[in-house]
């Protein structure tokens, strides 16, 4: 490892200012700093000695968490294809597994190749280092996405947000609201026939290489959401929930299954990374509202399937906790969550056209995130004031 | 208190006080005197005696700062645009000292004998102005960062001095005395003409700026002094002598130290007379005048700095190339986060941690980072936040008038996105004590 620590040392004075490669400054920081720990010490006058933990460490445990639900959404795309084509006595594990990591890669690398392109360019455009938000957002977007989206499309609306989400405001830490939700709402609103609903979004019905099955006629399943929106209670039974537990159902790659997103979860509560008290008050929000509504009777679905089904659990674990884009104070992350899983149930059960509610949720609370936390803050001033006043 | 964080690392001080001889040199340093504009007032080739001005504030001529031993000055060392580095004296080893009378008024003896320029004020952390009438004097009898002084050690046999110092700082203002639940002396615990309040909890328990905001937090248009619990001996000492005595018992620390122990040093006292020996030779550490979280950089060649009770040596570690950090175990390291392993030896491992930042300056990322660490009423990012966009009338709303650049050393310990937080705080400071002026 010496050997490559002093290549890099060797080729370093080419990247700094008035070397001939100083346009690939950043990417060649970027790439020492992931190689190496950064050498840079402290300068006079702060703290001498740092805690080791930094913004890589933490995106690549949410990246890490992220997994387990990547790998189960890959072999529930290989599942679903075979469930269409009706061959799942057929089908082996790896099979299912690999067609579906072939139908998700590519979307993988589609995401990370726009939105890191773009925020490299940006980073050595402004002169500063790579920020290492995106490594979570371009894994979370092919999870939220259905996996039949366009290539193309994902690449638009990846650009989209990483600009006009993201580096518009200034970049990782900055940003309103979050990058990955905003990718898809913009797919959401810009081509809502393929994002959405009760048509054929959901499965892959292709063979992939040789792999997978191509279904015989054109397949319609929609997401047991769905099918519960239109059609109510009657659509799904015990064994849809104990599948939505599991993961076989339809759906993004990445929400289906509670399992895989539970294994998640443990880890980023565990490490710290994710605010349990956010997470937290997603389910409780969501419970309590789904209790209220069923209570009244504007639905059947009993309150304990809205956590299971859709989106919900997933973005709850993953995308209600992000850090930037939630609230920051501590009181504030109890009634950010708790609103989230409100607004979440209520868009599913109150909104006759689409019956997913948890991203319109999400966004809307990154929204009022700073709302929230000018409350607590405020609260804390009003504090200080008074007790000036009353001296 | 639960908030703070306690680091435990290598090469505590073994409780053995050394001597040192008398090293030729001592300086005092203008800058260690925050925001005092010096007036020289000795020339080269000078004699001075113990407790002879060496320099003054400009705009306070009485605030004098004077000199720890008796000698010759030997150099008025300047910078940039004649910036005051350090006034020099060589030591002649008599430590022949000037009477003072000890009979007038206490503020005006302080002045006169340049103790009253090791206190402080708060808002802004600066020495103080004698013009101002403080609400209280708040003094922290311990010290809750990793490789300090145990200030207990120090009392033993200054009690009576120790005692004095409090009553007579209790003729010019009412005085709290911040004690730690470890502390059994009774020198402390039944500390007479001063309040006494036990705290206990981790670091920053022990700045005196945390137990302020717990006692009586500092409101706009209020000021409080605050002292160091060993300077407060400076002021017996003087109160009984009649002379003044800038001893210090100092710990030398740190995991490149060769056998940590405590040394009774002079103010300005040059470094190289601990350092002789202590050092492996070409060693590629980090020598830091004060304690590693709020200490600053040196060299051998440097000089004790007025307020530092500690000198702490750590590994530079600039020559350490660590491969994938962001994803390696790394068992050595110490982190709050359970990313790392540190959580599983316990509070009982010590660690050699260097001097690198770890990590890639960020926008603040993580939420609540700060307010885990920071044991005050305050909320330290959005504060942070408001003086770094420059908007004082936030930074006051804030509660900025409370703190002091060194609460916030174990934020900027824990702190992911490293960015340098004392740095920030001691330049918002100034900025506003500019704009009130």
């Amino acid at each position: 490892m010496n050997a490559l620590r002093n290549y890099l040392d060797k080729i370093k004075p080419n990247f700094e200012e008035g070397g001939k490669l100083h346009a690939f400054q950043s990417l060649f920081d970027g790439l020492e700093t992931f190689a190496f720990v950064p050498r840079t010490t402290s300068r006079v006058g702060s703290v001498n000695i740092h805690d080791a933990i930094d913004s890589k460490r933490i995106m690549s445990f949410v990246v890490i968490a992220l997994m387990p639900a990547l790998f189960f959404g890959m072999y529930n795309v290989g599942y679903q294809n075979a469930l269409a084509a009706g061959q799942l006595e057929q089908a082996t594990f790896w099979g299912m597994f690999f067609y579906g990591f072939l139908a998700v890669l590519p979307k993988i690398i589609v995401s990370y190749v726009v939105g890191l392109g773009i925020e490299f360019t940006i980073a050595q455009w402004k002169h500063e280092e790579i920020q290492e938000g995106f490594l979570v957002s371009g894994i979370l977007i092919p999870m939220i996405v259905p996996v039949t989206t366009p290539l193309w499309m994902l690449a638009i609306a990846v650009a989209f947000s990483v600009i006009l989400a993201k580096e518009i405001y200034g970049g990782t830490g900055m940003n309103i609201f979050n990058p990955a939700l905003v990718t898809r709402a913009f797919l959401f609103f810009s081509y809502p026939s393929v994002m959405t609903g009760d048509s054929t979004v959901w499965i892959n019905q292709q063979s992939i290489l040789g792999l997978g099955f191509t279904a015989p006629e054109a397949y319609t399943a929609a997401t047991p959401l769905g099918q519960a929106a239109t059609e109510g209670f009657s659509g799904f039974d015990c064994a849809t929930i104990h599948d939505a537990v599991m993961g076989f159902i339809p759906g993004s790659v990445g929400e289906t299954s509670i399992i895989a997103i539970a294994l998640g979860a443990l880890l980023l509560l565990w490490t710290g990374v994710a605010s349990w008290k956010t997470m937290l008050s997603v389910f409780v929000g969501g419970a309590l509202t789904g209790l209220l509504m069923q209570a009244t009777g504007l639905t059947a679905i009993e309150w304990w399937h809205h956590l299971v089904l859709g989106g919900f659990a997933f973005g709850a674990v993953f995308m209600a906790t992000d850090p930037v884009t939630s609230a920051r104070t501590e009181g504030g992350k109890y009634i950010y969550g708790l609103l989230i899983g409100f607004i979440a149930v209520m868009v599913r059960v109150l909104n006759p056209g689409y019956p997913e509610g948890m991203m319109l949720a999400i966004l809307l609370m990154n929204l009022f995130a700073p709302l929230i936390d000018y409350c607590f803050v405020e609260a804390n001033i009003s504090k200080r004031a008074k007790r000036a006043i009353n001296k | 208190m639960r908030k703070g964080l306690d680091v435990n690392l290598k090469g505590k001080p073994a409780e053995e006080i050394a001597q040192v001889k008398c090293p030729g040199e001592y300086a005092l340093v203008p800058d260690d005197f925050t925001g005092v504009k010096p007036k020289v007032v000795v020339k080269e080739g000078d004699q001075v005696l113990v407790g002879d001005a060496l320099f003054v504030d400009k705009l306070h001529p009485e605030v004098k700062f004077t000199s720890p031993v008796s000698g010759t000055v030997s150099l008025v060392e300047r910078g940039d645009r004649r910036k005051l580095l350090s006034i020099r004296v060589k030591c002649d080893g008599q430590q022949k000292a000037r009477e003072f009378d000890v009979n007038q008024e206490v503020l005006p003896l302080l002045l006169e004998s340049g103790l009253f320029g090791y206190f402080r004020s708060r808002p802004y952390d600066v020495v103080a102005n004698p013009e101002d009438k403080p609400k209280a004097i708040f003094v922290s009898a311990f010290n809750s960062m990793p490789l300090s002084q145990d200030f207990e050690l120090v009392l033993k046999g200054q009690e009576q001095e120790f005692q004095t110092g409090l009553s007579a700082l209790a003729k010019v203002a009412k005085v709290h005395l911040g004690v730690s639940a470890k502390q059994t002396v009774k020198a402390l615990l039944e500390a007479k003409d001063c309040e006494v309040t036990i705290f206990d909890g981790p670091a920053p328990a022990g700045n005196v700026g945390v137990q302020i905001n717990h006692v009586s937090p500092i409101n706009k248009g209020e000021v409080v002094w605050t002292l160091g619990a060993e300077e407060v001996i400076f002021v017996g000492r003087l109160m009984i002598t009649g002379k003044v005595d800038l001893t210090r018992t100092i710990a030398l620390a740190g995991s490149e130290v060769r056998s940590p122990k405590y040394y009774k040093v002079l103010v300005g006292q040059k470094l190289t007379t601990l350092l002789d020996g202590q050092i492996e030779n070409n060693a590629h550490v980090r020598i830091i005048d004060g304690n590693v979280m709020t200490g600053l950089k040196t060299t051998a060649e440097g000089f004790l700095g007025a307020h530092k009770t500690e000198v702490n040596v750590i590994p530079e570690g600039d020559d350490n190339a660590e491969l994938l950090g962001w994803i390696m175990p790394r068992l050595n390291e110490f982190s709050t986060s359970r990313s790392y392993c540190s959580w599983l030896f316990g509070k009982k491992k010590e660690y050699t941690l260097d001097a690198r930042i770890k990590g890639g300056e960020r926008r603040m990322i993580m939420s609540g980072e700060y307010d885990r660490v920071f044991p005050m009423d305050i909320y330290a990012g959005y504060l942070v936040k408001a003086i770094i966009t420059g908007d004082i009338d936030r930074q006051e709303a804030l509660g900025i008038y409370e703190v002091a650049p060194e609460d916030f050393a174990i934020a900027e310990f824990v702190d992911s996105s490293k960015l340098e937080l004392q740095r920030i705080v001691r330049e918002g400071l100034d900025i506003l004590r500019k704009e009130n002026a």
